[in-house]
């Protein structure tokens, strides 16, 4: 007994070490800006930059877009599957999962052949972006969704409403989605995180996101990459962290997401 | 015309039938209760009523009105599931008060309906709970209010009490007939539990394999079943093989002892049939009913302390009957071994 917990505990140890360690010698490398000082100097750089700031209010608002067009595909889908096509589940949960066995970069090179010429010239606009981020935030929207929509009774709730007079909007409005509430946010924390740190559709279809701005900001400094990437990861965690708290606290049978 | 008419209904889920040439027609006020074992079609006829499946074939007819093909938020009928399906995100008040808020009925309106809905389940003091923070059959009763609460046409229960436990099962049943007799709203209640639909109906729908075996009163469809299904499905029965001796007096031999039926049987004499007797028909004393006394000897096989009941088995030669004694302190239960003699009524005697 005592041998085997031993082993337990030194393989989670080595996989603390494994993960901590590059992420202490980066916070570590971010603070040392000045010379022999422990300074906080690279992280004032990056906040002070107009280009920092340009680059996360753009992620922050297609983060926002993204969100918003993944509830509004994902909630109907997900919800539609469940009270009448369940036989479709699998096939839907295999497309959602595609992007992680399609690379993005696959997935932006076909956005841009179909979307750069008529009848459909997308390239342009911002859309484009946002219907990419969605397809990369599939399998986290729709995994939440579909978690909270197993936790519910979805037949026996959308009929109730039915039969007290509701029709499909109202149904949707005011009992699948407030039910959702902590699956929604789950998903809406983990869109976010994908969004703002996303590199290769923002790149390829030039967009000024932070994702450009880091890279950008890598190839030519040395302290400043350090300090965005603790930051970016701070932000994550932050995001995560908010999840469990909504996610805490709450119970009964309307919840779902992270579980 | 009757208030609720089902004329002709047949469901087909692809090559299944589940629910076959369906016609009942149930009065205002009436309370009737749809019975039979799982899957026999009495949830799928319920959930027509409620426009939740369409039918195949036929019409459903509510107060005059075809409503056959209308949406079940255009049918204004009440439902309550067995899952309670109180909407988890709402109060007591807001869930009671929802299909009033859909019809966009005013403020003080709804406030003055939920109020009387609440007093009519005595759940008064629940008003600002969420379901999570009550048990089963408060959550049942508030969903109950809930489908009251638009005046509906109809009221239909789809095995509303089957997830309580015993005792709140039978409180529950008490107040929904008496809320259901108060209001005098037409209900279709659906059951497996026939202590349930004989307790609470006007009448009862058994059914079995999609089809309607018998529709009838409680006491009908107890004392006097029109098939075996129904003998057999409704209250317990003692059933075992008698050999037809004179069809024409309706005498049989059961294990090679003579009893005769009240009816002349029509069946040939030599043939074997199988006779049911309800179990509170037997008795260790003979008492005459009008029609005569039958009597069967046997050995007491097992006796068995049930709490308010004891029950007897008795074994001929090769049948066993067996009957209930009401327990009390004074009662002296037939040793297992001994030799016993049982009677019951020639009319209490069923050809099934």
């Amino acid at each position: 007994m005592k041998r085997s917990r031993f082993w337990s505990w030194l393989w989670i140890g080595l996989g603390i070490l494994y993960f901590f360690i590059p992420l202490l010698a980066t916070l570590n490398f971010s603070l040392r800006m000045k010379k022999d000082v422990i300074s906080l100097m690279a992280y004032e750089k990056v906040l002070a930059d107009p280009g920092f700031v340009k680059s996360f209010t753009f992620s922050a608002e297609m983060a926002f877009f993204t969100i918003l067009a993944s509830m509004i595909l994902i909630v109907p889908t997900a919800y539609w599957v469940h009270l009448r096509l369940p036989q479709a589940k699998p096939i839907v949960e295999f497309i959602t999962l595609l992007p992680f066995v399609i690379p993005a970069i696959v997935l932006v090179f076909g956005l841009i052949r179909i979307f750069s010429r008529p009848p459909f010239v997308l390239t342009a606009s911002p859309a484009l972006l946002v219907a990419g981020y969605v397809v990369l935030s599939f399998p986290y929207m729709y995994r939440a969704v579909d978690n909270g929509l197993r936790a519910m009774d979805v037949r026996s709730l959308t009929e109730a409403a039915q039969s007290l007079g509701a029709g499909w909007g109202t149904i949707l409005l005011k009992v699948i989605f407030p039910n959702l509430k902590v699956a929604l946010l789950s998903g809406t924390f983990l869109t976010f995180a994908i969004v703002i740190g996303e590199l290769t559709l923002a790149s390829l279809l030039a967009w000024p996101a932070l994702g450009p701005y880091m890279a950008l900001l890598g190839q030519n400094r040395a302290y400043e990459p350090a300090a965005l990437a603790i930051m970016s990861f701070a932000l994550t965690w932050g995001m995560i962290g908010l999840i469990q708290v909504f996610t805490r606290g709450t119970s009964g049978t309307a919840l779902g997401g992270m579980k | 015309m009757a208030f609720l008419e089902i004329n002709n209904v047949n469901k087909r889920f692809g090559q299944f039938v589940a629910v076959e040439d369906f016609n009942l027609k149930v009065e205002r006020g009436e309370f009737v209760s749809f019975l039979g074992p799982s899957g026999c079609g009495k949830t799928t006829t319920l959930r027509m009523v409620a426009g939740f499946e369409m039918p195949t074939e036929g019409e459903i007819l509510i107060n005059g009105a075809d409503v056959t093909h209308k949406p079940p938020n255009q049918r204004n009928v009440g439902m309550v599931f067995q899952s309670y399906a109180l909407f988890p995100n709402m109060t007591v008040a807001d869930n009671i008060g929802f299909g009033l808020k859909v019809a966009r009925k005013g403020k003080d309106e709804i406030a003055k309906v939920v109020d009387e809905m609440l007093a009519l389940i005595h759940m008064e003091s629940f008003r600002q709970r969420y379901p999570y923070q009550m048990s089963g059959g408060q959550q049942q009763r508030v969903a109950l209010a809930r489908a009251l609460a638009i005046h509906p046409q109809v009221l239909l229960l789809d095995e509303p009490l089957s997830a309580l436990d015993a005792k709140i099962r039978v409180e529950l049943r008490t107040e929904i007939r008496a809320i259901q007799q108060k209001l005098g709203i037409t209900t279709i209640y659906v059951t497996h539990d026939q202590e349930e639909a004989l307790s609470l109906s006007d009448r009862i729908v058994v059914m079995k394999d999609g089809h309607i075996e018998q529709v009838g009163s409680p006491f009908q469809i107890y004392n006097f079943p029109e098939t075996p299904f129904v003998a057999s499905f409704v209250g317990t029965l003692n059933v075992v093989d008698a050999v037809v001796r004179d069809p024409q007096s309706g005498a049989l031999t059961v294990d090679g002892q003579e009893i005769q039926t009240a009816q002349p049987l029509s069946v040939s004499a030599g043939q074997t049939v199988r006779i049911a007797v309800r179990p509170e028909m037997l008795r260790m004393t003979a008492n005459s009913g009008s029609g005569g006394t039958n009597e069967l000897s046997g050995t007491v096989d097992t006796v068995t302390f049930l709490g308010s009941i004891v029950r007897v088995q008795v074994r001929l030669e090769k049948s066993k009957l067996f009957f209930d004694m009401f327990n009390n302190p004074h009662l002296v239960p037939p040793q297992v071994g001994e030799k016993l003699t049982v009677y019951f009524p020639r009319e209490a005697c069923l050809v099934v």
